[in-house]
């Protein structure tokens, strides 16, 4: 049973908690203490009104670890709703990076060029580098990270998994 | 110095404390305290037991909590008051009982400033707790006595951090009742009926099953073992406890197999190993119950009942699982059963169970009787036998005796066995029996304990002189970490490496320096009246028991081997295999 070679799949999570000191330790704690993996970690309040903040976490196993990831989250006195979003029907998962870029000539315009491609805003600009802003699935952003490498990249900061379900349906 | 309807926050978690039924707390004083100290000088609703260790004063709560099915109450200081807690309150988490543990803390204004006796203890408790709590403000301070309280005893138990800031117990605020304070935490109780209909035709046409039941049945209530033994004996089908569950089905009915796992009986392993159907209810596939996993009841459908949905598919995957507390769900089950005027597989049960006679026939606990040295077992047996018709409270340390403790110690009722099983807490035994015996005064409560154990909370024998607690600790003294040895005799070649200790205290002048009444026997012919002396004296009592050092315990299942692969005694070494899996995992 336990030796069962089962597949491991990636899953996002979206997990609403009570917006109070030390529960992101919990979660964090959790997943370290049990050996879980996280790949990406994203946490805002959503709902000030119920201080309610909502943590998105993409992280990877077989079913049961999965399921038990989902088990240990629901366990947390602090936690309100868990929703595997990957599991529940089709959903929107978007990153936002910002991009830094320095360099001069051809390769600034080609670093332009393939920004407007992507949709990528630069928001800084300096005679030697720009600072863009791009929007997207993870793959996408993956593969412009990926082409601003020979470009001159520098530096990159990304925000992580923000998730929702698709559809009229709340958490 | 408070205001009309304002209190002082000392004042505030003391009236929270009796709204919450608190009778008793286990504690220790010290700077970070002080002003709840002061508080309670001043009152008589609350007794406090002044401990002489921390990591005691939360064993004793936890042995108070098991034996009466209350939430036990602790109350210590700030830095090393709380860090000594550590090991009770992961103690608590394992074994699922419900604790509330107040610590002191550091003014506000200091805490991150390394200041005198500072431990983040909300930090460190964090993964040891159910949950915990940093009080800011003396407002919240009564809300949050009482959520703890609620979490601590829902769904499934567990202790509860109150972290207290000596500026929060001093400074003034509003009591709120019990009654004002509505529980965001909610537990599913119930289990859902579809899954108990489901259950209910799966049992009724098992072939060979058998019911595994754990900690969870004892710890639901009296009411859920009751239910439990009601619907074993309508199905008429065996049942193994789990060292956590003795006593939630009597011990004395044949339907009882005896505990399972690495020290159960031959016959309740073999029967979980062959079953066709098993009914897990409050148990959670231990490693120490399930052996090695790839080859676990086999043949068998598994239904699992828990409260902790964490619990479902997390080392074994279970065929239908019901969540909710034990008590609704038997009452459920039962319910169903009658309607559905279900009979058990008369034919297919009698087979059955002229294959668990046979393996019972084994006579499993068996041991080479000695009139020369005193056997462990035969000590316990006699304590069993001379102190039944008293219904005493047994507590363990951690080890040897705690097994044979288990093997030889026959429970009728829940909440009469106190141990340390999932942890495996030495030390444990003595500070628990000083809970049990505050929890019932009259009652004869006694701590089976080992020479090593013993000697982890031994300071403990004060607080029991100075409470007048005539807990009896029976040590079985064989000179070893028994256990240790054991493991080193099996496993590791005979190489004793520092599991023999040298030097011991002489415990009946250790008893007499403490003032409680020291008694030894070197033979198996002393044994019953040194008993019957323990037991006619009113006082706290160590009973030195100079037991065979050699003694293994079996049967045993080997670290790694499966349930039909018990070894049943010292001449049984042929399935001795070394502790690895063939893909490389180690077991413990």
């Amino acid at each position: 049973m336990i030796k069962a070679v089962e597949e491991i799949n990636r899953h996002t999570i979206a997990v609403l908690v009570d917006n109070e000191a030390g529960v992101l330790a919990r979660v964090i704690g959790l997943f370290s203490g049990r050996g879980y993996n996280i790949e990406s970690l994203t946490v805002a309040e959503v709902d000030p009104r119920n201080s309610l903040s909502r943590i998105t976490i993409v992280t990877s196993g077989t079913r049961m670890i999965i399921e038990q990831i989902k088990n240990q989250l629901r366990r947390l006195v602090p936690v309100h709703k868990v929703s595997d979003l990957t599991l529940e029907g089709p959903q929107v998962s978007r990153e936002l990076a910002l991009v830094k870029v320095a360099g001069g000539g051809d390769k600034r315009v080609e670093a332009l060029r393939i920004a407007d491609v992507f949709r990528a805003r630069a928001v800084d600009t300096t005679n030697e580098s720009f600072v863009f802003e791009v929007v997207g699935a993870t793959e996408k952003v993956d593969a412009f990270i990926k082409l601003m490498e020979p470009l001159g990249l520098v530096e990159v900061s990304r925000t992580g998994v923000a998730a929702i379900a698709r559809g009229s349906n709340p958490l | 110095m408070a205001q009309k309807d304002t209190l002082t926050g000392a004042e505030i978690l003391l009236k929270a404390l009796v709204d919450q039924g608190v009778e008793v707390l286990f504690g220790y004083p010290g700077g970070a305290v002080l002003p709840i100290y002061d508080e309670l000088f001043k009152q008589n609703r609350l007794r406090h037991v002044l401990v002489r260790h921390e990591q005691a004063a939360v064993h004793a709560a936890e042995g108070y909590a098991r034996s009466t099915g209350k939430v036990g109450c602790v109350l210590v200081t700030s830095g090393p008051g709380a860090t000594n807690t550590i090991t009770g309150l992961a103690d608590a988490l394992c074994d699922s009982i419900p604790v509330v543990c107040l610590t002191g803390q550091v003014p506000t204004h200091l805490i991150g400033n390394d200041a005198f006796q500072e431990a983040d203890i909300t930090g460190i408790t964090r993964p040891c707790t159910k949950h915990n709590y940093l009080v800011k403000d003396t407002n919240q301070l009564a809300r949050t006595v009482h959520e703890a309280f609620h979490v601590a005893r829902s769904g499934r138990p567990g202790p509860v951090v109150i972290d207290l800031p000596k500026d929060v117990t001093q400074g003034p605020g509003e009591y709120q009742p019990p009654s004002r304070v509505k529980p965001k935490y909610k537990p599913q109780v119930k289990g859902d009926i579809r899954a108990i209909e489901q259950a209910v035709e799966i049992i009724a046409n098992a072939k060979r099953p058998v019911f595994y039941v754990g900690g969870g049945v004892v710890n639901s209530g009296p009411a859920a073992c009751q239910l439990l033994t009601q619907f074993v004996r309508m199905t008429g089908f065996p049942i193994t406890l789990t060292l956590m569950g003795l006593g939630a089905f009597p011990a004395s009915d044949p339907l009882f197999l005896g505990m399972l796992g690495m020290h159960g009986t031959y016959e309740a392993n073999l029967a979980m190993h062959g079953c066709d159907v098993m009914i897990n209810i409050g148990a959670r596939f231990d490693d120490r119950v399930t052996g090695r996993l790839n080859a676990f009841a086999p043949e068998s459908t598994k239904i699992h009942i828990d409260i902790d949905p964490s619990s479902i598919n997390k080392n074994v995957a279970v065929d239908l699982s019901i969540v909710g507390d034990a008590a609704h769900v038997l009452e459920d089950l039962i319910k169903v059963w009658k309607a559905r005027q279900c009979r058990a597989d008369e034919r297919a049960l009698k087979a059955w169970w002229s294959r668990i006679e046979e393996w019972r026939a084994q006579d499993c606990l068996h041991y080479e009787s000695s009139n020369k040295v005193i056997k462990p077992q035969y000590a316990i047996q006699r304590l069993y036998q001379l102190t039944r018709d008293r219904n005493p409270y047994i507590c363990t340390e951690v080890g040897q005796h705690q097994m044979w403790a288990a093997q030889h110690f026959r429970f009728d009722r829940p909440n009469h066995w106190m141990t340390s099983g999932g942890l495996g807490t030495m030390g444990y035994g003595l500070p628990a029996a000083m809970g049990v015996q505050v929890a019932h005064p009259e009652a004869l409560v006694i701590d089976i304990a080992g020479e090593s154990s013993i000697q982890m909370n031994i300071q403990e024998m004060a607080t029991l002189c100075q409470y007048r607690l005539p807990v009896k600790v029976f040590i079985l003294n064989n000179q070893y970490m028994g256990m240790v040895r054991q493991w080193q005799e099996l496993i590791h070649g005979g190489r004793y490496s520092e599991s023999h200790m040298d030097s011991h205290p002489d415990f009946v002048k250790l008893a007499d320096a403490f003032g409680a009444v020291g008694l030894r026997a070197t033979k198996p012919g002393e044994v019953d009246d040194v008993i019957k002396e323990m037991l006619a004296v009113d006082r706290p009592v160590i009973v030195d028991m100079r037991t065979d050092a050699s003694e293994n315990c079996f049967p045993m299942i080997m670290p790694g081997m499966a349930h039909n692969e018990m070894v049943l005694g010292p001449e049984d070494r042929a399935m001795e295999k070394p502790g690895s899996e063939d893909d490389g995992m180690v077991l413990v």
